[in-house]
C-alpha cells in the first residue's frame, strides 16, 4: 500500500497542527512516527485512519481519499492510547464488531492472546484496569491484520512483560505476513529496534524521514578541545553544541570515521536523544 | 551479547556473526541463524536483521542454499581474520599510543606494559 500526504494542512480554529506537510510511506514497512506533544503526530494518525477531513491537501491510500470511504478504512486499523473501545461493551463484542469491519480479522490468533494476556472474553470495558484495556487493544490492532496498522503510544498501561510479549507477537506476525506499520510514541528506545524507517514531526511539520540505521550511521557526537572541534565543525550540519572547561561536545551529521581521522573522540547518538536535540534546535 | 540502540542495527548483527566464525562457535558450512530467528532473538525490525545478513553474503562470507538457509562459507575464517588483523593498528593501537602519550608515557613504558 502507498500513502500519499500531500500539502495536507489541519487547523482547528485558528490552531495549525499539521501545515502543509508532504511525504509518501509505502509498506511493507515498520515506521516510527516520533515527534513531542502537540507536533501533529495524532492529528495525522486520526486524517489517515479516515476519522477527520483535512482542512486543505489531501492523504491518500492507494491513490484514494481515506475520509469516510469504507473500502480504504478497512485496510487501516488505528489503536489508540485510550477510548478505543464502547465502555459496557464485552471483550467478545468488542473482537465480534472487529470481525465483522476488518475482513482479514484472524479470529484464532485473538482467542489465543485473550489467553496470554489473562483476559476475560466476558467481562466488560469498563470493569478492566488500564493494563487490560491497553491490551486488548495491542491484540485488536495485531488481530484485525490491516495492510495499515497504526499504534498510537498503545502500551502505555502495559507492564514491562506484557510489552515484550506485545514486541514478540508482533515481529512474529510481520514475519509472517508483512504489512505496514506505523509506531506513533514518545518511549523511543525500547521500539526503536522495530523501526525500519524514522518520521519526525516537529510543529506540525515534517522534520525528518529517513531509514533508522541511515539515522544512526549518519550523525555523532564529536568530542576534543573546543577550538579542534570549531575547526572540524565549521562545515558541517551541526545540531547541537555544549562547552565545558575548553572542551567541546558537537552533534552533527556526519560520519565518525572523519571525525576520527582528525584525532576528536566521537560517540553515536540514540534515536531519542536525536530527536530531542532536533526539535529543541528547530524549535528555538 | 547485547545491542547498542544508537550503533546501526545491521552492523552490529552482522558483527555478531563475524565473531561467531573467528571464535569457532559456527565452523565452516555450518548453519548461521535465520534472519527471522535474528529479529525474534533481538526483537529487531527483520528488514534490519537481513540487512546485515545480506552484506555478508555480498561478501562471501557466508552463502545462500535456498529453501535450506544461510551457512558458513569455506575460508570465511581466514577471511574474517586477515581483515581484523588488518583493521587492528586503527582500532586498537592507535587510540592506545595517543593515550600514552597524552599521559606523558614513553615508548619503552609502553612496551615494557605489552609484555607484562
Amino acid at each position: 500500500m502507498i500513502i500519499n500526504v500531500n500539502e495536507l494542512e489541519k487547523k482547528y480554529g485558528k490552531s495549525e497542527a499539521l501545515s502543509d506537510i508532504s511525504f509518501t510511506l509505502e509498506g511493507p514497512k515498520i515506521y516510527g512516527l516520533l515527534g513531542r506533544n502537540g507536533s501533529g503526530k495524532t492529528t495525522f494518525m486520526d486524517l489517515l485512519a479516515g476519522h477527520t477531513l483535512p482542512t486543505s491537501g489531501s492523504v491518500k491510500v492507494d491513490g484514494l481519499e481515506t475520509f469516510d470511504n469504507r473500502k480504504v478504512t478497512e485496510n487501516i486499523c488505528l489503536i489508540k492510547e485510550a477510548n478505543n473501545f464502547h465502555k459496557d461493551l464485552k471483550i467478545k463484542q468488542v473482537l465480534r464488531a472487529y470481525e465483522l469491519f476488518y475482513p482479514r480479522w484472524d479470529n484464532k490468533l485473538a482467542l489465543a492472546l485473550i489467553k496470554d494476556y489473562h483476559l476475560n472474553l466476558n467481562a466488560r470495558i469498563k470493569s478492566l484496569s488500564k493494563g487490560m484495556v491497553s491490551a486488548l487493544g495491542v491484540i485488536c490492532g495485531l488481530c484485525s491484520k490491516a495492510p495499515i496498522t497504526i499504534y498510537d503510544e498503545p502500551y502505555i498501561g502495559l507492564d514491562a512483560a506484557a510489552r515484550k510479549m506485545f514486541y514478540d507477537t508482533l515481529i512474529e506476525e510481520y514475519e509472517k505476513e508483512k504489512r505496514m506499520i506505523i509506531f506513533s510514541t514518545h518511549l523511543i528506545d525500547e521500539v526503536s529496534l522495530l523501526f525500519e524507517e524514522v518520521l519526525i514531526l516537529q510543529e506540525g511539520e515534517l522534520l525528518l524521514q529517513q531509514n533508522a540505521d541511515e539515522l544512526r550511521k549518519g550523525s555523532c557526537v564529536v568530542t576534543g578541545e573546543k577550538e579542534q572541534v570549531e575547526t572540524f565543525i565549521a562545515d558541517k550540519d551541526v545540531i547541537k553544541k555544549e562547552e565545558l572547561a575548553g572542551m567541546m561536545n558537537a552533534y552533527i551529521y556526519g560520519s565518525k570515521r572523519e571525525a576520527e581521522a582528525a584525532g576528536l573522540r566521537t560517540e553515536s547518538i540514540p534515536i531519542q536523544e536525536l530527536m530531542i536535540y532536533l526539535t529543541e534546535k528547530e524549535g528555538a | 551479547m547485547k545491542l547498542d540502540e544508537s550503533k546501526p542495527i545491521y552492523l552490529q548483527v552482522k558483527q555478531y556473526i563475524e565473531n561467531l566464525i573467528i571464535n569457532e562457535s559456527l565452523k565452516a558450512n555450518e548453519r548461521v541463524p535465520s534472519t527471522n530467528e535474528f529479529a525474534k532473538f533481538y526483537q529487531i525490525n527483520p528488514a534490519t536483521a537481513a540487512k546485515g545478513v545480506n552484506e555478508l553474503v555480498d561478501e562471501g562470507i557466508i552463502y545462500k542454499r535456498r529453501g535450506v538457509g544461510m551457512f558458513v562459507a569455506e575460508h570465511a575464517r581466514d577471511y574474517l581474520l586477515k581483515e581484523r588483523k588488518e583493521d587492528f593498528y586503527e582500532r586498537y593501537i592507535l587510540p592506545l599510543k595517543k593515550e600514552a602519550e597524552k599521559l606523558g608515557m614513553t615508548e619503552e613504558e609502553l612496551i615494557n606494559l605489552m609484555k607484562r
